[in-house]
Order: structure tokens, then C-alpha cells, then sequence
């Protein structure tokens, strides 16, 4: 039993991650993605203080606003502050991350956070961490109803702006020629990052939610050349991501949420050596194909 | 040479434009008449893509409007369509051509919906039009160059505007496609929409265009294309930068100056 | 105060080591830092940084001990790895450089969290202290390591140093130096060794996960003082230096803090400082220029509208009253009281009883700007095709901008005309 709730959260976590990833590497902004997930630690920690517990509403809302403040930031300094975009991002998220760890020390002991959970999560007590409602009925794993919340949420997010995010993602000034608004939209995806970086922050931690949200997208935009099936492709992995990276913690005795994010990247290795599209491959092979009808029309 | 029209289907009104403070395009003033079929002509530079970006609010105007049936673009959307660069997307996009060509409809469809079974005619309708109709399940990735533009043509199409712009709808495509492209574009002039394209080869302007812009940093000349194609103002438009304005733009741009005193700081 | 005397006037052996450690490791990464700022790679280093941790961990499991040469080569192996991977993707794959950055990064860091839990979980005591690879502990530098990870920093710098001319080339324009014959794949090659030598020299004090920003953020901020590659080395070391001293100063005193975020918190406060206050490039700095030119537009218009109203009148010498000039042009009433302060301060106006008149200062400068508008008027109307009534507006903001030595130009091209499009007299001297 105990496994099966770290899988399905690690699953949650995961689907999560992965669905916005498929538009931030789509969009190049990956890095960014890599900025919001170190960025909202201040913010995580602060609510964290203030609240004095894990209040997911609080974390939420700290960290949202922590989200926003980044990408704003990143922005400013590179609008008005012509500073090249790249460098941008990384003064930003150093900085807010480095101020989030010092906070984490500096309230040692008048917070339950410390480092390792930065680091890495604390997907291994989520089945003991319970959510037990007012009349005392026992819920299951608190983890569960966030991420699956979280999910629900990402979920409606790119069912209902579907064609817009996808609009957006593939041409944004077309989009804004026909009236959809390019900054509405990456602001609610961002918006979304953010909320889903922070529901992952408790099992995984603040860095190798960045594997979630960069591994399992690559991996299907190797695997397809069609959106959807990349979606679809992108749960798929995430599932065998966190089984996968379950079995290897136990096997090795580790982290599981750093062998969730080396299981990720195996399946990423896996694909790029013997996916259809762009595999290693079928490059070699569609080369050798070139060449032999270069040397038949010759 | 700059031509006036009543009743213009585009306006444009002392429009300046600037990147980084940079004035690229300086105080385009121009009228163009309905149903013609515009070519925008000018040496590499010259601001042609910027002038229709900034038409249709994709760079930002430093002074000065644009003006579509009269009226502002934000509340006539739906009658204006976009072809732009090839170059300007990522062709690698897990997309096919039809998701493409569907985009068109996005416009129409408003939040929320999907597109429906008339839209996806509308789409299969346009992709024959420009001869992919072959392709319409096919990968973009797997396109030529040639292909890939008459996709975005296909996909302009299926707005089914009045107004369309088009930044180098021939650039890479055959002899054939260039014929059969052109000749689309003449019939939907023929039925009274106005299409106004950057173009840069000189040799073919008169046979394609009715109306001709050139354009060089500022608008050397606009009007019917036999009196604009002429040998002296293709020679202005050509023969070289005007230096004098181009180190006023840097002035501009290094002194930080606002491109025009805004209106309410007048002093 | 103690700790602060204690600790800065270098008498403990062991502080002059951390010190000494600190300032190699933190001038390392920030001269390596610079140049990959330029050559606009700065994520890069943040994937190097994350992707050394399984290197120090492989490392440390074959040793079964914290020996610094070995933890240096394992660090080196998986460090260098990770910028073989970024390029086999990206050079073999529709995957962007962006995608697989974060990719590598993540995964590799995931690795080498693995293999740090597996380690702690065993039980060897040989591996406590192990996790101050992960935020940095420079007080916590031995000799020992102070001596291998700073003879690695004296190399790069030598190397650095001995290639100099050959990097700026590089970091300036890459097509240009493959012109010029330089070897540009051998010289890529060498830099980022370099960076991977810097991420694994800095490591010790800041930590794999910070490390980036020991990179990135000292060559952003002297970026904002020069443009001379020079000076902006020198600034970013000594940047580098300040928070990696400071940081560790901090890490000494209280025991219980990990030295890379104080490290990365002080250089983001010295990179704040710098976007908002270095002088020509600040922020501040260029909205007070756009304060001063408005200035510097309304005092000309102020005296343009007073060499106007002699016009009208064939008066150049007579005072204008508050209400003429309301009239003549449509001042904000609050603007024009200042900038009329301001002109009789210079020496522009003087003030007598029925209003403001021009001095001989005043005359000449009111009359070049209205030279200037009428000039470039007639310059649009005939070498940009405008029609007159549509040129006034742009010659409203160019009359200020034009030097006298393009005002000679425009002069000379236009022949010294007599009159502007409207049919007004330019003023000459």
C-alpha cells in the first residue's frame, strides 16, 4: 500500500509537470520553468513562517506570487535593464533561491523545512502524512488530494485553452493578429507552473522538479510528431517514471525522487537512441537511405 | 509620388516606427483603395515586414495610426488576415498540416470552442485551393520550403478576410507554385478583397501588382503601379540609404529620446 | 566586532586559508564567468555546476574517502559529460539547446542525489561533510584543500591569461576569429574546460547548486560599469572576491550557515546596485537622462516660443508676459514656471516688470532651434516626400536632437535655403 501511494503521487506529480513542460520546451522557455521551480522557495518558506504550518493554501498563494515576481523580474532586467536574456534568468533565480535557503536556516527549528526537502522532497513520507477531515475519517495521503487537485486544475487549464496555448506556443504573433492575446496566456501558464511547482515541492523538491517538467516532454517529442499523442505520451512516461523510480530507490536504497528523475532520464536516453523521430537511429538510418539514393540517381 | 484614395480600406497616418528607440520607419502617411492588390517594394532594410507588423500592432508605433475599414484593428480583426515569414516559426513543431491550416479559424471561433466540421471544410477548401490538399494529414516537419509556404498561405486564406497582409509569400517556392500563387491572389482582388504583399523581386512587380509601395526608411511612392514604377523613383528608392537620416535615427536612439514628445508633455 | 577583527586581520592560520581559498575560487569562476557571459552561455554553467555532484559521489564511492584530487577528477569527468550530452542533443535531435540544458541539468543532478542518499544511508562516517558540496562550506576548508583546489585556480588563470587576446577575439565574434584563422573549435574547447575547472575549483566554497550564479551574476554586474573587456575582468573578479570573502566571513560566524547562498545573496546585492546605479548604463542613470532631456526640450521650446513671438512682431528685444506665452503655445503652467526659473538662472531670460525678455544668449538659442525645425522640415518635404502640413510633428522632436555638426550637413545638402516648406524665413546667423 505504501508503495502504491508514492507511485501514484510520484504519477501526479509527474503528469502535472510534464503537461506544462510540453509547452515550455515548445516555447523555449524550459529555462524558465528551471527559474519559476528555484524562484518560489522565498516564498514557500515565508508562508511557511508566517502560516507556522503546511497550509498548502498559504504555500500556494506565497509561492504564486514568488512565480509572477520572477517572471517579472527576469522582464525587467532584461527590458529595462537590457541585460541578455540568459543571464537574466540566471541572476533572478540564484538570488531568490539563495535568499530562500538562508531563510530555511535562519528559522531552523521554528520550521518543519529543511534542506534535504529542498533538495529532494519527502515523497517517502507521504503515505504516513494523512488527511483526516473533522469528524476524524481518515482521507488518505494529504499529497494525494493536492497533487490530484493540481492536476484536475493543469488539466482544465489545457482543455479549455487548448487551441489557444496552442496558437500561442506555435506562433505567437499570428495569435495576436487574430485576436488571442499572447500575454494572457503565458501568464496563466506560468501562473500554472508556479502552482505546480510548488504542489511538487513537498514530494520532490524545488531542483528535480525540473526533471519532471523538461524529461517526460522531451522524451515524447522524440517519440511523435503529432500534440496530442505527445500529451498522451507524456502521462505514459510520467507513469513509468515514478514506478520506475520507485523500484530503483528501493532496489539501491536512495532517494526516490532523485532515481525518479535518473529513471526520466533513462527513458529520455532511451528515446534518443531508438525513437522514430529524430532517434539517433533513424537519423543514421534516414542518412543511409539519402545517401543510397544519391548514389543510385548518380 | 504618393497617392491618395477615398474611402481608403487602409489608412496609414504619419506612422513612425522604432526599434530600441531606433526610428526604422519614418512618417509613413498612405491610402490604399479597395480590391487592389498591392505590392510593398524595397531594397533589404527598407522596413517593408516592419511597416506591416506594425499595421497590425505586432511592433509597437512610435507616433502616428493605422486605420482598417476606418476603423481601429482590435474591433476589425475578423476581416483582416496575416501571412507572415516562413522563418518566423519553428517548423520542427509537432504539428500537421491541417492543425495548421485550422488556425485560421481560431480567430472566428472564440474561447472555448473547437474548432467544428464547417471549419475543418473551410481548411480542406484552402489547403486545395493552393494544391496541398494531398497533404493535409501530413507531419510540417516533413515539408518543403515551397510547401511549408503554401500552407501558411493556405492557412491566411482560411480566415476568409477582407484585408490580407503578407510578408514574402514567394520567397523559396517554384516557378510554378510562384504562377499559381499569384494567380489566387489576382482572383481574390478580382472579387473586391485587398491584398497588400512584401515583395522583392523587381522583375515580376508590374505583372503581379496593381498597386505599388515603395519604400526605403520612408515612403518614396505609392499609387497605381504604372505611374509608381518608374525609373526615377525606383532609382530614389534604390540608390542607397539617405545618410543624413540614418545618423539622426542613431542620434535619436543614443540620447534616449522619446521618438516624439508626447502629447501631454508639450512645453 | 570580534569575530570580525578575529577573523579579518588573517592571524588564525587556519582563517588565511579559508580566506585564501575563497578569494582563488571566487576569482576563478568569475573570470571563466565573464567570458561565457559574453559568448551568451551562461546557462550552460549552471548545467556544469548541477551535473559535478555525481561525479564528487562516484568519486567518493570507489575512494570510500573525501582524497580532493580524486573528488576534483570525478567532479571534472561528469562536469565535462554533461557538456558532451547538451551538444550530442542538440547537434543529433529536434530537442533546443534550451530543453536539453535543463534536461541534463536536472537528470544529472537527480543521478548524483541518488548516489548522496545511498552513500548517507550506508553508514560510512568517511562521508560526513560530503553534503557541503551541495551548499558550500568555505569555512570548512583544509589545507589540504585549499592547496589542490587552489593550484587548480592559479592554472586557469594562467591559462586565461596566456590566451587572453585569443578569447576576447572569440567572445567578440566567432565568424571573425575563424577568419582570421584562429583554431575557434580549440579555443571553444579550452573555454569550457575552463568553466568546468571553474564550477569544480568553486564548488567547495558555494556549492554545485549555487554555483551558477558565482558565474553568471559578477560579469552581469561589471557588464553595467564598461564596455572594455579589460577592465569589465578586473571589476567582475573583484566583485567575485567582495561576496565570496564576505560570504565566508559570514559562514565563519555563524556556524550553522551554508556559505553559498550568503555568497550568491552579497553578489546579487552588488549586481543590484550595479543595474540600477553605474553610471551610464544604471537604470537610474537613463531615466535621469530622459529627465534631462525633456528638460533640456522644454527650455528650447520655452526660448523657440519667445523668438516666435519676436517674429510675429519684428521684436526681438521686448518682454513677454505669462499670458503670451500661454497663447503663442500650450506649456503645462507648472512646467513652464520652472523652465522660465531656470532660463533667467543660465542667463537665457531676463526678467522685467511686464514679463520675460531674451537675453543675446537667449536669441541665438531660440533662433537655432527654430533653424533646426525649419530645416528639417524642408529636408523631409524634399528628400523624404512628405507633404508640408504632415512634417511639423517630427521636426518638433528633431530640432532638439541635431548636433552642429550635422546642422552643417543638412545645411550644405539643402543648399542654405532662404525659406521652409511653409513659406517662413530660416534664420541664419
Amino acid at each position: 500500500m505504501e508503495a502504491f501511494w508514492i507511485i501514484l503521487t510520484g504519477t501526479l506529480v509527474a503528469t502535472s509537470c510534464g503537461l506544462l513542460g510540453n509547452y515550455l520546451i515548445l516555447r523555449r522557455m524550459a529555462m524558465m520553468g528551471d527559474a519559476i521551480s528555484h524562484a518560489v522557495l522565498p516564498g514557500i518558506v515565508l508562508a511557511f513562517f508566517l502560516t507556522g504550518t503546511r497550509d498548502t493554501i498559504a504555500m500556494l498563494i506565497g509561492a504564486g506570487l514568488l512565480g509572477v515576481l520572477t517572471t517579472f523580474i527576469i522582464d525587467f532586467l532584461h527590458k529595462r535593464g537590457k541585460l541578455q536574456a540568459d543571464a537574466s534568468i540566471g541572476v533572478t533565480f540564484t538570488s531568490l533561491f539563495a535568499i530562500g535557503i538562508i531563510l530555511i536556516s535562519a528559522f531552523a527549528g521554528q520550521v518543519d523545512l529543511d534542506q534535504d526537502c529542498v533538495l529532494y522532497g519527502e515523497i517517502a513520507y507521504v503515505p504516513i502524512d494523512l488527511w483526516i477531515s473533522n469528524g476524524g475519517t481518515i482521507l488518505g495521503p494529504r499529497a494525494i488530494w493536492i497533487s490530484g487537485g493540481v492536476l484536475i486544475l493543469v488539466l482544465l487549464l489545457i482543455s479549455l485553452g487548448y487551441k489557444e496555448l496552442y496558437l500561442t506556443t506555435f506562433d505567437p504573433s499570428y495569435a495576436g493578429v487574430v485576436g488571442i492575446s499572447v500575454g494572457l496566456w503565458q501568464a496563466l501558464l506560468m501562473g500554472a507552473v508556479s502552482m505546480t511547482t510548488v504542489a511538487s515541492f513537498e514530494s520532490v523538491g524545488a531542483i528535480l522538479v525540473v526533471a519532471f517538467l523538461i524529461a517526460p516532454p522531451a522524451t515524447a517529442y522524440l517519440l511523435t510528431t503529432r500534440f496530442r499523442t505527445m500529451l498522451w505520451l507524456t502521462v505514459g512516461i510520467a507513469f513509468l517514471t515514478s514506478t520506475g523510480g520507485y523500484v530503483l530507490a528501493v532496489a539501491i536504497d536512495g532517494s526516490i525522487a532523485g532515481a525518479m528523475a535518473t529513471i526520466a532520464g533513462i527513458l529520455f536516453a532511451i528515446a534518443f537512441v531508438f525513437g522514430p523521430e529524430g532517434g539517433l537511429m533513424s537519423r543514421r538510418k534516414k542518412q543511409a537511405t539519402l545517401e543510397e539514393s544519391t548514389v543510385s540517381a548518380a | 509620388m504618393i497617392k491618395h484614395v477615398e474611402n481608403p480600406v487602409l489608412e496609414v497616418h504619419d506612422l513612425t516606427v522604432s526599434y530600441a528607440r531606433k526610428p526604422v520607419l519614418w512618417d509613413i502617411d498612405l491610402t490604399l483603395p479597395q480590391g487592389s492588390l498591392v505590392g510593398i517594394v524595397g531594397p533589404n532594410g527598407a522596413g517593408k515586414s516592419t511597416l506591416i507588423k506594425s499595421i497590425l500592432d505586432l511592433v509597437p508605433a512610435s507616433s502616428g495610426y493605422s486605420k482598417l475599414f476606418g476603423d481601429d484593428l482590435a474591433n476589425v480583426r475578423r476581416r483582416v488576415a496575416y501571412m507572415p515569414q516562413r522563418e518566423s516559426v519553428d517548423w520542427d513543431f509537432p504539428a500537421s498540416v491541417l492543425d495548421v491550416v485550422l488556425m485560421g479559424r481560431y480567430g472566428k471561433l472564440g474561447l472555448f470552442k473547437r474548432p467544428r466540421k464547417a471549419d475543418r471544410e473551410v481548411a480542406h477548401e484552402c489547403l486545395r485551393k493552393v494544391g496541398m490538399e494531398a497533404f493535409a494529414k501530413r507531419q510540417i516537419s516533413q515539408l518543403s520550403g515551397g510547401q511549408q509556404q503554401r500552407v501558411f498561405l493556405a492557412r491566411a486564406l482560411a480566415q476568409e478576410a477582407d484585408l490580407y497582409f503578407m510578408d514574402e509569400p514567394f520567397a523559396g517556392v517554384d516557378a510554378a507554385t510562384e504562377k499559381a500563387i499569384i494567380g489566387l491572389l489576382q482572383e481574390m482582388a478580382e472579387q473586391n478583397k485587398t491584398v497588400v504583399v512584401v515583395h522583392h523581386d523587381l522583375q515580376s512587380v508590374v505583372q503581379y501588382f496593381n498597386w505599388v509601395l515603395l519604400l526605403n526608411m520612408r515612403l518614396v511612392a505609392s499609387g497605381p503601379t504604372e505611374q509608381v514604377f518608374t525609373n526615377e523613383l525606383l532609382q530614389e528608392a534604390y540608390g542607397g540609404k539617405l545618410t543624413l537620416l540614418t545618423e539622426v535615427s542613431e542620434l535619436v536612439q543614443k540620447g534616449q529620446f522619446a521618438a516624439r514628445e508626447k502629447q501631454g508633455y508639450r512645453g | 566586532m570580534e569575530a570580525f577583527v578575529e577573523f579579518f586581520s588573517l592571524r588564525d592560520p587556519n582563517i588565511r586559508y579559508v580566506v585564501l581559498g575563497t578569494i582563488l575560487l571566487t576569482a576563478s569562476s568569475a573570470v571563466v564567468g565573464t567570458f561565457t557571459f559574453l559568448q551568451k552561455k551562461s546557462l550552460v554553467g549552471d548545467a556544469v555546476a548541477h551535473a559535478v555532484l555525481p561525479g564528487v559521489c562516484l568519486a567518493f564511492l570507489l575512494a570510500e574517502s573525501k582524497n580532493p584530487l580524486l573528488l576534483i577528477v570525478g567532479a571534472f569527468v561528469t562536469g565535462w559529460l554533461s557538456l558532451v550530452v547538451i551538444d550530442t542533443i542538440t547537434r543529433n535531435s529536434k530537442i533546443k539547446e534550451d530543453t536539453a540544458i535543463g534536461l541534463v541539468l536536472s537528470v544529472f543532478f537527480g543521478v548524483g542525489i541518488l548516489l548522496l542518499t545511498n552513500i548517507q544511508h550506508s553508514g560510512n562516517a568517511a562521508q560526513s561533510g560530503l553534503d557541503s558540496f551541495l551548499f558550500g562550506k568555505a569555512a570548512a576548508l583544509l589545507p589540504n584543500d585549499v592547496r589542490a583546489f587552489g593550484i587548480l585556480a592559479v592554472l586557469l588563470l594562467a591559462v586565461v591569461g596566456l590566451l587572453y587576446k585569443e578569447f576576447k577575439i572569440l567572445a567578440f565574434d566567432k565568424n571573425y576569429a575563424a577568419i582570421l584563422g584562429l583554431p575557434v573549435r580549440a579555443l571553444e574547447l579550452t573555454l569550457t574546460t575552463l568553466t568546468v575547472l571553474a564550477v569544480v575549483v568553486g564548488i567547495q566554497a558555494v556549492g554545485v547548486v549555487l554555483m551558477a550564479a558565482m558565474l553568471i551574476t559578477p560579469a552581469a554586474a561589471a557588464r553595467f560599469w564598461t564596455d572594455r573587456l579589460s577592465i569589465m575582468l578586473i571589476l567582475a573578479t573583484t566583485f567575485g572576491v567582495i561576496s565570496g570573502v564576505t560570504g565566508s566571513f559570514i559562514s565563519y560566524t555563524a556556524t550553522a550557515m551554508p556559505t553559498g547562498p550568503w555568497v550568491v545573496v552579497i553578489i546579487s546585492i552588488i549586481a543590484g546596485i550595479s543595474f540600477f546605479f553605474a553610471p551610464r548604463k544604471g537604470i537610474f542613470f537613463r531615466v535621469r537622462r530622459q529627465m534631462n532631456n525633456r528638460r533640456m526640450i522644454l527650455d528650447e521650446n520655452i526660448l523657440k516660443t519667445f523668438f516666435n513671438l519676436g517674429e510675429n512682431d519684428h521684436s526681438f528685444k521686448e518682454a513677454r508676459s505669462w499670458d503670451q506665452l500661454l497663447v503663442e503655445r500650450h506649456f503645462v503652467p507648472r512646467r513652464l514656471r520652472n523652465g522660465l526659473a531656470r532660463l533667467r538662472r543660465q542667463g537665457f531670460l531676463e526678467r522685467q516688470s511686464a514679463g520675460w525678455v531674451l537675453t543675446q544668449a537667449g536669441f541665438e538659442k531660440g533662433k537655432r532651434t527654430v533653424r533646426l525645425h525649419r530645416l528639417w522640415e524642408l529636408y523631409l518635404t524634399q528628400y523624404l516626400r512628405i507633404a508640408p502640413d504632415h512634417v511639423h510633428e517630427d521636426a518638433e522632436t528633431i530640432e532638439h536632437v541635431i548636433t552642429p555638426e550635422l546642422e552643417q550637413k543638412l545645411q550644405e545638402k539643402l543648399g542654405f535655403p532662404e525659406v521652409d516648406p511653409h513659406q517662413s524665413e530660416i534664420p541664419y546667423r
